[in-house]
C-alpha cells in the first residue's frame, strides 16, 4: 500500500515545512450543532422516558410532601406556593442535570462529542436547551399541579415568563456545574453543593417576582425582579460560554 | 526550591507590623474611640465587623483574579495563590458573621435575622465552602486547579450579584456604611472623626492581615508539596 | 471536505511527553505515519497506546513535543485536524437509546455532511457495515460484534483523512473480529492513514504496512510488516517490552 515502510521516524522530517490538508469550514455552523445534540437528547428521552418519569415523580412525591408538611391553609397559600413551585423546579431538575452530563461520560460518548469538529461551547448550548427543555415539561405540569391542588391560579402569561427565566438560568449555571461534578468522586452530592449558592440570586429574584405577580401588585413590583432575572440570565450564559472550553479541555 | 532571603525578610517585616497594627487597631477600637451614640458600646465590635469582611471580599477577589490568571498562563503558582485566598476569605468572613451575631444580640435582640446583608455573607461563605469540596472531590491535580478556577469565578459573580439584587431590595434593617441606599436604615449612625479614623485604620490594618496570611498560606501549601515530593523520592528510592 | 493531497507524514509527532500528575506517560516519543500508511501499534497495558491515540485525536493535551497531523497542529489547530479523523475506540461513542439510523443522522448534522448527501451516504455506510437492516433498531438491541460495526460505519461516516483504532476487538467472538477484518481492510484501502492499536499481534501484524511496539512511553521497535517473520514476532514482542522493563 506504501512505500514508506522502511523508514523508521527520524526528527528531521518533523522539521521539514508541511503543506497543510486543505480543510473548508473547520467548525460545523454553530447553531447546526447545537440543534443536532438537543435534537439528539430530546429523540432519546422521547423513546427512554427514564429521566422525564423520574423527574415527574419525584415533582409529584415533592409536592404532596409540602401541601403535607405545611399544612396550609388559603392564606399561607398564597404566599408559600411560589416557593414551592421554585424549590421543586430546582430539586426535580438538579436530578435532571446530575444524569444529563454523567450518562454522556460513563458511557464514554462525551468523547464522541469532543471529537466532533464543533464548536466547545455548542456542545454546551446543545446539552443545556435539552436539559431546559426537561425543565420546562417538569414546571408546566408542576404549574398545573398545584393550580388543582392549591387552587391558586398559576398559569398565567407574567409567570410563564417568570418561570422560562428562572429555568434558563438555573439551567445554564447547572450544566456547566454539571460538567465539572461529573468528574468528582461523590458526583451526586457535589453537584448540589455547588449549584446551591450559584442559583440563589436565580431563586431570589424568580420567587419574589412570582409573588409579586401572584398578589397581583402593581408592575414596579415585579418588573425589577424580571430584569434582575434576565441580567442574571444574561450573565450566566456569558460566563458559561465563556468558560466551558476549561471545563472541557484535558 | 528556596525562597530568596529578600523575600522571606519582606515577610517578616510585614508579618511584624501586621501583628503591630492589629494591637494598636484593637487598642483604638476600645480606648481611642468614644461609644457611639445610638448603640453605646456594642459598636465597637463594627470596626472589626466591617474590616475582616473587607478583607474576605479582597481575598475572594483575588482568588477571581488568580482563576483567571491560571486558565491564561496554566502556571500552578496562579492556583496556590487562589486556593490560599479562599481560605483566608472563608477565615475572614467567618470572622465577619460571628461578630455581626454578637452585636445584633443586643442591637437587634436575636442572634440572627434573614435580613439581606446577613443572607448575602452567608451566601458568600457557603459558595466558597463549596469551593473547598470542589477541591477535595476532584483528584486528578491539573483538572482541579481548572475547575477551582472556574468555579471562582463563577462563585465571585454570582456572590457579587446576590448582592447587588439583595441591596435593591428596600426593607433591610442593617446599617448602611457605605455607597448610596434607597432607604434610610433606622440603625444609621453619624460618623464622627473619631470614628473614621478608627474604621480606616481597621480597615487598613485587616487589608494588611490579609496580605500576609495569604502569603504565609502560599508558602506552607509549597512547603507541604516539597515534603510530598521529598516522601514519593524516598519512597522511589526504597 | 478533506482533499487528499501530499503531504511529507500525514501523522508527525516529536518528542511527545505527556504526564499525568507526576507520572510520565510519554516520554519522548517521535513517529512519522505516512498518507494512507496502516500502522499497528503494540504495547502492553500502561505503555501509552490510548494516551498516545486521545492526543491525536485532540482530546487529551501534550504536555511538551509537537504533534502535526496533515500539517496542523495539535492543540492550537485542533479545530482543523477535527473533520480529517475518524474514531473507533473500545467504547462505542453512540447512544443506545437511539437507532442506528438516528445515531448516524446525529453524527453527520455534526460532521456538517450536507443535507442532501446524509440519507445516501448513511445508507452507504449502513451497507458496507452490513447493518442497512436493522437500520430502524435500537442501539442497545444490538450485539456487541453489531455496535463495533456501527461504531466503524459512524467513524467513516464523514470520509475522514485519519483513523484512529482504539482496541477495535476488544470483546468481540471469532466471528465479529474477521468480519472486522474485513471491513478494515476495506476501510484502508480508501487511502487512508490508519493507527491501530491492539494486543492481537497476529491480527495486528496481518492488517498492518507497518508495526511499532510501544513500551515505557516510547517506541520501543518499528518495522514494516513485510520485514517481520509472523512467527517470531510474539517472542519479539516479548522480548522488546521485557527488555525495556529490565533497563
Amino acid at each position: 500500500m506504501s512505500a514508506q515502510g522502511e523508514t523508521t521516524p527520524t526528527t528531521a522530517e518533523a522539521a521539514v515545512p508541511v503543506r497543510r490538508v486543505k480543510v473548508r469550514r473547520p467548525v460545523t455552523a454553530y447553531w447546526h450543532a447545537v440543534a443536532a445534540i438537543a435534537w439528539k437528547d430530546v429523540r432519546a428521552e422521547i423513546r427512554s422516558r427514564e429521566l422525564i418519569n423520574s423527574m415527574l415523580l419525584f415533582t409529584l412525591m415533592t409536592v404532596m410532601i409540602f401541601s403535607l408538611a405545611l399544612e396550609l391553609d388559603s392564606n399561607a397559600r398564597q404566599t408559600t406556593v411560589t416557593g414551592v413551585l421554585w424549590v421543586t423546579i430546582v430539586f426535580a431538575g438538579l436530578l435532571g442535570l446530575s444524569r444529563s452530563l454523567a450518562s454522556e461520560k460513563d458511557k464514554g460518548s462525551l468523547d464522541g462529542l469532543l471529537l466532533a469538529p464543533i464548536a466547545r461551547s455548542a456542545l454546551f448550548f446543545g446539552k443545556m436547551i435539552g436539559n431546559l427543555l426537561f425543565v420546562l415539561v417538569i414546571a408546566l405540569v408542576l404549574m398545573v399541579l398545584l393550580t388543582v391542588l392549591f387552587n391558586i391560579t398559576l398559569l398565567r402569561p407574567l409567570l410563564l415568563l417568570l418561570v422560562v427565566l428562572g429555568s434558563i438560568g438555573f439551567t445554564t449555571i447547572g450544566t456547566l456545574l454539571s460538567s465539572m461534578s461529573v468528574h468528582a468522586r461523590s458526583r451526586e452530592t457535589l453537584l448540589p453543593i455547588l449549584l446551591m449558592p450559584v442559583v440563589l440570586p436565580i431563586v431570589i429574584s424568580a420567587v419574589r417576582g412570582s409573588t409579586a405577580v401572584l398578589n397581583e401588585m402593581p408592575s414596579q413590583d415585579w418588573l425589577p425582579w424580571v430584569q434582575l432575572l434576565f441580567m442574571a440570565d444574561v450573565i450566566y450564559i456569558a460566563a458559561s460560554y465563556a468558560l466551558f472550553d476549561y471545563v472541557v479541555e484535558e | 526550591m528556596a525562597y530568596s532571603e529578600k523575600r522571606t525578610k519582606i515577610l517578616m517585616g510585614l508579618t511584624y507590623a501586621a501583628a503591630v497594627l492589629f494591637v494598636l487597631a484593637m487598642l483604638m477600637n476600645f480606648f481611642y474611640v468614644g461609644p457611639e451614640r445610638q448603640q453605646g458600646e456594642a459598636q465597637r465590635i463594627f470596626y472589626v465587623h466591617l474590616s475582616s469582611f473587607l478583607g474576605s471580599f479582597l481575598a475572594f477577589g483575588a482568588a477571581v483574579v488568580a482563576g483567571i490568571a491560571y486558565l491564561r498562563s496554566r502556571n500552578p503558582k496562579w492556583d496556590t495563590l487562589g486556593h490560599s485566598a479562599v481560605e483566608i476569605g472563608l477565615g475572614f468572613s467567618t470572622i465577619t458573621i460571628v461578630t455581626g451575631m454578637a452585636w445584633a444580640r443586643p442591637i437587634w435582640n436575636t442572634w440572627w435575622t434573614w435580613d439581606p446583608r446577613l443572607t448575602s455573607v452567608t451566601i458568600m461563605w457557603l459558595a466558597y465552602a463549596a469551593y473547598m469540596m470542589l477541591r477535595t472531590g476532584i483528584e486528578d491535580p491539573e483538572r482541579r486547579r481548572r475547575f477551582a478556577a472556574v468555579y471562582a469565578i463563577v462563585a465571585f459573580a454570582s456572590v457579587l450579584y446576590t448582592i447587588i439584587i439583595i441591596r435593591v431590595r428596600p426593607d433591610t434593617i442593617h446599617p448602611v456604611v457605605a455607597g448610596p441606599t434607597q432607604a434610610e436604615p433606622e440603625g444609621s449612625f453619624e460618623v464622627s472623626g473619631r470614628i473614621r479614623d478608627t474604621l480606616f485604620f481597621n480597615m487598613f490594618t485587616f487589608t494588611v492581615i490579609t496580605v500576609v496570611l495569604v502569603w504565609h498560606r502560599i508558602r506552607l501549601e509549597n512547603f507541604s508539596e516539597r515534603v510530598a515530593r521529598r516522601k514519593m523520592e524516598v519512597l522511589a528510592d526504597l | 471536505m478533506v482533499e487528499h493531497e501530499a503531504a511529507p507524514g500525514m501523522i508527525e509527532v516529536h518528542n511527545l511527553t505527556k504526564v499525568f500528575g507526576v507520572n510520565p506517560v510519554l516520554r519522548g516519543l517521535d513517529l512519522t505515519v505516512a498518507r494512507g500508511e496502516f500502522l499497528t501499534l503494540l504495547g502492553p497495558n500502561g505503555s501509552g497506546k490510548s494516551t498516545l491515540l486521545r492526543i491525536l485525536g485532540a482530546l487529551s493535551r501534550p504536555t511538551a513535543g509537537s504533534v502535526r497531523i496533515g500539517g496542523w497542529e495539535l492543540p492550537r489547530e485542533a479545530d482543523f485536524v477535527r473533520r480529517q479523523l475518524g474514531v473507533v475506540s473500545h467504547q462505542p461513542l453512540l447512544y443506545d437509546n437511539l437507532t442506528a439510523e438516528e445515531n448516524l443522522i446525529f453524527f453527520a448534522r455534526l460532521y456538517d455532511l450536507p443535507a442532501e448527501q446524509r440519507a445516501g451516504r448513511i445508507r452507504a455506510v449502513l451497507q458496507r457495515v452490513g447493518l442497512w437492516r436493522r437500520a430502524r433498531d435500537v442501539v442497545r438491541t444490538y450485539s456487541r460484534g453489531m455496535v463495533q460495526r456501527l461504531a466503524i460505519a459512524r467513524a467513516v461516516l464523514h470520509d475522514p483523512a485519519v483513523l484512529l483504532l482504539d482496541e477495535p476487538y476488544t470483546g468481540l467472538d471469532q466471528d465479529a473480529a474477521a468480519l472486522l477484518d474485513d471491513l478494515l481492510r476495506e476501510v484502508a484501502i480508501g487511502g487512508r492513514t490508519v493507527i491501530m492499536t491492539t494486543h492481537d499481534l497476529r491480527r495486528g501484524h496481518l492488517l498492518a504496512d507497518r508495526v511499532a511496539i510501544l513500551s515505557r512511553g516510547q517506541i520501543a521497535f518499528d518495522a514494516p510488516s513485510s520485514a517481520i517473520d509472523p512467527d517470531a514476532l510474539p517472542s519479539l514482542y516479548a522480548d522488546v517490552t521485557g527488555a525495556a522493563t529490565i533497563s
